[in-house]
Order: structure tokens, then C-alpha cells, then sequence
């Protein structure tokens, strides 16, 4: 077998290995927690037959070990259950909620990745001169203002004082793409400033790394441009270290941005998620727990799957 | 008039170096150098390290690594100083015109990309000629420089390292420039693998007319090479002319000394009525991952006062065996006997004694010494774990053992950074010595010093052994300093040994054929070597065909 699928082929091992692991611990965290789901739901004055009845009625009657292979099972068929709350059914809410999370990521992976590559070039073509400075500035003030703060702010101009965007984001299905693009441009606008700044220094970091490289000066005494020698000499030996940093800042970007969403009240994850929190609703919590910790081992595996398929030793064995 | 192709008229280079809160400084690297390059000639450039050989060759591409750069004086290429070129015009100059080819191949190709596309990137660029004809020409020179001409589809980490440095050489003549800088393209080869490197490039020039400067710090290598030698040193010429005058008739003392320099040579001592101090007995040995063996049955005796020299190319197990014997890579078979007793196979099961009495000196010396310790730290460090001295006892030690290596008293509070190459490698062996060993294994302690300064450490050495007593397990790929230091050889090849014994039997015919074309692979300063070598070895192939 090739070496590199034999890799990949591990990579994804793991990944399971670790979703299975992240599922008992999210699982296992919950039942730690204290007070009884079945007091909670029915309240102090409820008679003990009516608590064994709902316990009964929530398989709380059960073995651990029992509920955890019941809870997984119907996982894998799409069933995460209903809210203790609501009575709503877990997996509609979530696929709804999921979809305006993705939604709002992408948008802004789309815009703030390609441009902080290019910020990142930039500032390595010209470093220690003044567009390096500026970019470096501007990239440092955005990471050190807390995104909370950094959402008021732009709502405040953007929305309050220039009255171009709506201050809250609403969306529904009715809505074309367009006219969802309109409600979400205020917080994709703070998830790009977000994340910028992070992938973008890295990236120059990344690239300068290999700029002492011999082969680069080899590519200097060749002649070529500064850009052409980034581009086609450093570049190609720092995906990897680049693809890590951003795939980093894509699950920020879908498990991270609680705080966005509750400033702009938009129908995302981290809003279901706070929501239930504060209700206890332990099926909904867990539920979000593992579709977050999926989502960052599937990017995380991804990362590395880049890493090893950027590697040319790896790639091409002797 | 003709412009000369190159130039130098008071060439200065320096370097600025700024610290933190200090006013920056000037360093001069170059102090005013003149020479003359004309079309399709060839010019040695010769000198030890530090001499500025490479920051002048890089010079005529207008570029200095790090902060160097050309301060003052001329530098002409085809009439035109390249100093006043537009960044524009400089990038027509390199790559087009002037074209370098570096010392280590293996680190100046880049991983991520085929080695087709690295050669044909300066045609392409400058727009010298389209992609299919740079491709053209580039299997053109892989023929010529005797390379498989499927080798431009692969990637630098597939090819070995004589390949490698000859794709770079058909990557320089591929825009088909004027003036080619080779900077020490042959250092890190093998002897054997040297010679055909130097035959192919040395014809290849001479085809395609091309002048060339030829920087080296080997005499040897210069002398097959070169119309013209300059030689360097610190910066400042000493002197130059053709070829043939400076090898016969040089004018100055330096050349003389560097022309002369000779190997100090160790009588053979006689082998008979001695047990040996440390025996080999079938050892064969591997890294984990890989399913052959690395050493394959190897049995070496090392008497005591002697020297057995393990002569080898890279790759030939001779490090490995190295690593077996100190009980850092513990055999997978066969048994090491130290003074007649079983040496346990890993480092952690032996005794301190045991550690003691066997010592190693690394080729590196930088880095086998911590860099933050000064060097009565480093030499006190053994006297303290294996005798336990203290205080004056230990001072007085430590300066007892700097003379011994020829170092004064003003040493002891220096830093690594602070000392020499040939300074850090006495430290290192006074470091050894601390132990009072009985066997040194010397891990090639001389391949990275320059030829004066090695010779030096090989007679220091000597003179420790006379002195001592104490025996040396030298290992190196270099035959003269097993001329030099030897008592007994051993020749490995591919973890083998082939051929082992007294040092007057191994280096007298008959010889087996590996060990015949290592002994006439070693270049000699004679101009002409090169081809009568190769010549006769067509000849012995044709007769045999």
C-alpha cells in the first residue's frame, strides 16, 4: 500500500477513536452534574410516583452503560432525542440552527481566508517596511479587542449611527441568498476581523521561516521577483503549517461564535446552545457538545490529511 | 577594447551589524581584491575559511547573505558594475548572466518541486528560450553530465547527492550564461563520487565556453579545474597567476605553506604479542524500521598505544559502528570485548569506569559543547563525575590539560562561540582526555577544519599517543589521514569491512576494487591528474569488455 494512504488511512482512525472517546466523555460529564433531570423537570412538589413514572419515561431507570449505548444508537440514526424543556425534537432544531452557523462560517472562511493569505504575502514581501507595519497594526488591534466589544462597536457604527445594516441578524427560510447575505454582513464582518489577524500572522510567520532556506536563495540568484520567489519557492513548502492555522480559525469559526451570535440574535448554534444551558436541558447540550467536538475532529483530521498530502518525501518515497 | 567578462578593480566587501542600543558597526570581509576574468576561462579562488572566497564569488551576482554587501571599489561584469544596476536590470544579471552553483546541493533545491522544473525556471523566466526548448537543452546537459535523463521528474530527496550537485550544475549552464560561479560544488562528496562530478562539469564548461570562478578551499581539486588561481587570505589577495606557476614556482610563503602543507606521518607500530584493547566480534547492527542490516558481521581488533583507522564513503556503516561500540546503538548481534571483558551492549548497563575509559571526540565540536559553559566548565565537568576533584586541585587539572592540548591559561573563561574551529576541536579533546581514557574514538574530528588547522590536531594527537599511551579509533573518509595516523586500516563499504589489517599491507598492491578506486580517487595537485585518471580507467573497463 502507499505509504501516504496508509497515513491518511491512520489519520482517520484516530478520528474516530477520538469522536468515540469525546462522545463517552460528554456523556460521563452530564451525569456528574448534580440534582436530578426528573426533579428538575417536574419540580419540588411533584409525588414520587410521577418522578418514577418520568424516570421510567426518560430510561433514567437504566444502567449508564445501557443509556450511553441507547444514546448512540439513536445518534447514529439521527435521533438525538427531545428537549427536556420543550419537548422538541433535538435533531430538527439542531439541523435548522446548523445550517445558519455554517451558513454565517463560510461566509466569513470565504472572505477572511483567502484575505489573510494575501495579508500575509504581502507583509512578507515588504517586511520591515511599511505596509508590513500597517498590516501588522491593524491585525494586532483586531485580536486584542474582545470580539463581544468588537460586535457593540460595529453594530454601533455601522447600524446605529450610518443606519446601513440592521443591528440584529434574523434570518428565516423565506429569505433569498441575497437578502440573507444583507442580514448577516455584521457579524461576518466581526468573524473576519476575528480571525484575520490570526491566520494572517501566521502565515507570514510560516513563510518567513523558510525564507533563510538555501533553496530560496537560490531562487534570488535566479533572478526572479520577490513575489515570484514567495509564490512559487516558499509557498509550496509552507502549506501544511498554513493549512493548520486555518483550519484552526474554521472551527473557531463554527463552535467559537457563541458571543456573536447572542450579540447579533442570530438563530446559530452557540445562541440553541446558551439558550439550553441556562434551562438545563441536558439532552440539548449534549447533543451540541458532540456536533462541536465532530466538528473539530474532522477539521482537525483534515488539517493533517493536508499536511501529509503537501509533503512531497511523503508524497514521492525514494 | 573587449570588456573583461569579470572584474574586480579594489573590491571591499563588509557586513553592518546593529545590536540592540548600540551605534552599528562595520565589518570589513573583503579588503580591496583586483582580478581579471576573461570569457570562457576558468579562475580558482583558493584560501582557507573566512578567507571571503564566497562573498566575493556571490559578489559578482551582486549579493551578500545576511547584512554583506559590496562597500566599496568596482565589480564589473561584461564592462558593467553591477552595483549601479536597477533592481530590474540585476534580476536580467543573475540567472541570466551570471548563474552560482552552491556547495550543498542537497539544501539549494526546493523539497517541493521537480527537479525539471527547477533547472528550466531561469530559461523560462528571463524568457531566454520557451519551456519546451529549456527542457530541451536541460536533457541535453543530463546527458552530458552523465545523468539518467528521466531525473528531472523527480523530487530533490530522490536522488543522490553526486546527482543532485550535478542537476545544479546543468541548472546553472541552462540559460546558457556568460559567467558561472561554483562554490565548492564538490566538498561534500564522496572521493569517488567527486571525481566524476569534477570530470563532468570540467568538460561541460569547457563545451559550452563558459567562463567560470571556481571557489575551493582543495588545491588538489583547483588544480584540475583552473586556468588561473588567486589565492586568499583574510580578505586580502596573496597572490596570483596561472596555474602552473603557482603550483611550481609560487612566490609567496603562504602559497608555499599551503602547497607543501604535509600530512605529519605516524610510524607503524607492530601488531605481534599484543592483546587487543577492544575487540569486535561479528557485530552486526540496524536501525530500528529498516529490515537489513546497517554493520553485517563486523570483527575489528584495536590494540593498546595503536591506532586502527575505519576508512569509508558516507553511508558505508562506519558511524554505525561507532555507535555500537560507545552503547549508543546496541548491536543486534555478535559481542565487544574492552580489556579482554564483555562490554554490556547499552550505555546504561555499563559502569562508570567502563564509560570513562572509552572516550569520543565528535566531528562537530560546536556542538558538543554547551554553548553557555565556559571551557574551564566544560574540561572540569569530567574531572568532577569520574575523580570527584574540587577547587585548586581541579583548576590546576584543567590548566595542566589545556597545555596539554597547546592551549594557554587565558582560555579558561572563554566561551565556545568565542574560540576557533581548531580551538573548540582541542577543547573537546581535553575534554576527552579529563577522563584519562585508554581509547578515543575520533568521530571524523578533522573534516570540518580547514587543511592547516587539521593538521595541527592530527599532530597533537600523535603526540598525546607517543605520550600516553593511549589508543585511537579514527574514523573518516579522508585516505590521507589514515596515511597520516594509522597503525591498522579497515575498509568499509555498504557495512562491510572488505579489507583490514597493518596499514603497509592494506595500502600496497594487490588491492581488492573498491579499495583501489578509493586510493586513486584522492585528487592530487598535479595539473592533468583528473584526465589520466579517467583515461586509464576507460582503459581498464574497455579491457575488460
Amino acid at each position: 500500500m502507499h505509504p501516504v494512504l496508509k497515513l491518511l488511512m491512520q489519520r482517520m482512525a484516530l478520528g474516530i477513536l477520538l469522536l468515540i472517546a469525546s462522545s463517552i466523555l460528554i456523556f460521563c460529564g452530564t451525569l456528574v452534574l448534580p440534582g436530578d433531570v426528573a426533579q428538575a423537570v417536574l419540580g419540588q412538589s411533584a409525588t414520587p410516583e410521577a418522578l418514577a413514572n418520568l424516570r421510567h419515561d426518560l430510561g433514567l431507570d437504566q444502567s449508564a452503560v445501557q443509556r450511553y449505548f441507547h444514546w448512540v444508537n439513536g445518534i447514529l440514526h439521527g435521533d438525538f432525542g427531545k428537549a427536556l424543556s420543550n419537548g422538541a425534537d433535538i435533531s430538527h432544531s439542531i439541523s435548522l440552527r446548523l445550517g445558519n452557523t455554517l451558513f454565517l462560517a463560510s461566509w466569513a472562511a470565504a472572505i477572511s481566508i483567502p484575505l489573510a493569505i494575501t495579508l500575509g504575502i504581502l507583509s512578507v514581501r515588504f517586511r520591515n517596511r511599511w505596509p508590513d507595519r500597517v498590516i501588522s497594526i491593524f491585525a494586532l488591534a483586531t485580536t486584542s479587542v474582545p470580539e463581544f466589544i468588537l460586535a457593540y462597536l460595529v453594530m454601533f457604527v455601522v447600524a446605529v449611527k450610518w443606519r446601513w445594516l440592521p443591528p440584529v441578524s434574523l434570518i428565516n427560510d423565506t429569505m433569498s441568498v441575497g437578502e440573507k447575505l444583507q442580514a448577516t454582513a455584521l457579524p461576518v464582518l466581526v468573524l473576519v476581523l476575528v480571525v484575520l489577524a490570526h491566520m494572517m500572522r501566521m502565515t507570514r510567520a510560516a513563510i518567513l521561516n523558510v525564507m533563510e532556506s538555501a533553496y530560496i536563495e537560490t531562487a534570488v540568484l535566479k533572478g526572479l521577483t520577490g513575489f515570484q520567489v514567495i509564490l512559487s519557492h516558499a509557498l509550496p513548502n509552507v502549506i501544511a503549517p498554513i493549512a493548520n492555522v486555518v483550519i484552526l480559525n474554521l472551527a473557531y469559526l463554527v463552535v467559537g461564535v457563541v458571543a456573536v451570535e447572542v450579540v447579533f440574535v442570530y438563530p446559530g448554534m452557540g445562541q440553541y446552545l446558551v439558550d439550553h444551558v441556562s434551562k438545563r436541558d441536558v439532552p440539548v447540550v449534549q447533543a451540541t457538545g458532540l456536533i462541536f467536538s465532530s466538528v473539530y475532529i474532522l477539521l482537525n483530521t483534515m488539517a493533517d490529511l493536508i499536511g501529509i498530502i503537501s509533503n512531497p518525501r511523503l508524497r514521492n518515497p525514494k | 577594447m573587449n570588456a573583461h567578462l569579470l572584474e574586480a578593480r579594489g573590491l571591499r566587501i563588509g557586513a553592518t551589524l546593529q545590536r540592540p542600543g548600540e551605534k552599528p558597526r562595520t565589518f570589513e570581509i573583503v579588503h580591496g581584491v583586483d582580478f581579471t576574468l576573461e570569457k570562457g576561462k576558468v579562475l580558482g579562488l583558493i584560501g582557507e575559511s573566512g578567507a571571503g572566497k564566497s562573498t566575493i564569488g556571490l559578489a559578482s551576482l551582486n549579493y551578500g547573505r545576511g547584512p554583506v554587501e559590496i562597500t566599496g571599489g568596482e565589480m564589473k561584469v561584461n564592462g558593467k558594475n553591477v552595483r549601479d544596476l536597477s533592481p530590474r536590470a540585476l534580476r536580467e544579471l543573475r540567472g541570466r548572466v551570471v548563474t552560482y552553483v552552491s556547495q550543498s546541493a542537497a539544501a539549494s533545491f526546493n523539497p517541493s518541486l521537480r527537479l525539471m522544473q527547477q533547472v528550466t525556471e531561469a530559461c523560462v523566466r528571463h524568457d531566454v528560450c520557451s519551456r519546451a526548448e529549456a527542457q530541451e537543452r536541460a536533457l541535453d546537459l543530463f546527458a552530458r553530465l552523465k545523468l539518467p535523463l528521466s531525473i528531472g521528474d523527480r523530487y530533490p530527496h530522490q536522488v543522490s547527492g553526486g546527482q543532485l550537485q550535478r542537476v545544479m550544475t546543468a541548472m546553472a549552464l541552462c540559460p546558457r550564461p556568460d559567467l558561472v560561479v561554483f562554490d565548492e560544488p564538490t566538498t561534500a562528496l564522496d572521493v569517488t563520487t567527486q571525481i566524476d562530478v569534477l570530470a563532468a562539469i570540467k568538460q561541460t564548461i569547457a563545451h559550452m565556453g563558459v567562463g567560470a570562478l571556481y571557489i575551493t578551499h582543495d588545491l588538489a581539486v583547483v588544480a584540475q579545474m583552473a586556468d588561473h588561481i588567486m589565492v586568499l587570505r583574510d580578505g586580502q589577495m596573496v597572490e596570483t597567476g596561472p596555474t602552473e606557476q603557482i603550483l611550481n614556482a609560487p612566490r609567496e610563503r603562504y602559497t608555499r605553506a599551503l602547497i607543501s602543507e604535509r600530512h605529519p606521518l605516524a610510524m607503524e607500530k607492530s601488531a605481534t604479542g599484543l592483546t587487543p584493547l577492544l575487540s569486535l566480534r561479528d557485530v552486526s547492527a540496524t536501525y530500528p524500521g529498516i529490515r537489513f542490516d546497517i554493520l553485517k558481521k563486523v570483527s575489528l581488533d584495536v590494540l593498546p598505544g595503536q591506532t586502527l583507522a575505519i576508512v569509508g564513503e558516507s553511508g558505508s556503516g562506519k558511524s554505525t559502528t561507532a555507535r555500537a561500540i560507545t552503547g549508543l546503538m546496541p548491536p543486534r548481534a555478535g559481542e565487544i570485548f574492552f580489556e579482554g571483558e564483555r562490554l554490556p551492549d547499552r550505555i546504561a548497563d555499563r559502569s562508570r569506569d567502563q564509560l570513562r575509559k572509552l572516550q569520543l571526540v565528535h566531528q562537530m565540536a560546536d556542538v558538543a559543547m554547551n554553548p553557555r559553559h565556559t571551557v574551564a566548565k566544560l574540561i572540569g565537568r569530567p574531572l568532577e563525575y569520574f575523580f570527584g576533584l574540587k577547587g585548586r586541585e581541579k583548576h590546576e587539572r584543567v590548566l595542566e590539560l589545556l597545555h596539554d592540548v597547546e592551549l594557554g591559561e587565558e582560555f579558561l573563561h572563554r566561551y565556545p562561540a568565542e574560540l576557533s574551529g581548531g580551538q573548540k576541536q582541542r577543547v573537546c579533546i581535553a575534554r576527552c582526555l579529563a577522563a584519562k581514557p585508554k581509547l578515543i574514538i575520533c568521530d571524523e574530528v578533522t573534516s570540518a577544519l580547514d587543511p592547516l588547522v587539521a593538521n595541527g590536531i592530527l599532530k597533537l594527537l600523535l603526540n598525546l599517543q607517543a605520550r600516553e599511551g593511549v589508543s585511537y579509533l579514527f574514523i573518516t573518509h579522508d585516505l590521507a589521514v589514515v596515511k597520516a595516523m594509522a597503525d591498522s586500516i579497515a575498509v568499509m563499504l555498504r557495512g562491510e569491512v572488505v579489507r583490514y589489517g597493518q596499514k603497509s599491507r592494506v595500502l600496497s598492491a594487490p588491492f581488492d576494487p573498491y579499495t583501489e578506486l578509493l586510493l586513486n580517487s584522492v585528487p592530487e595537485t598535479r595539473p592533468g591528474w583528473l584526465e589520466e585518471t579517467l583515461n586509464n580507467r576507460r582503459l581498464e573497463t574497455a579491457d575488460q569488455c
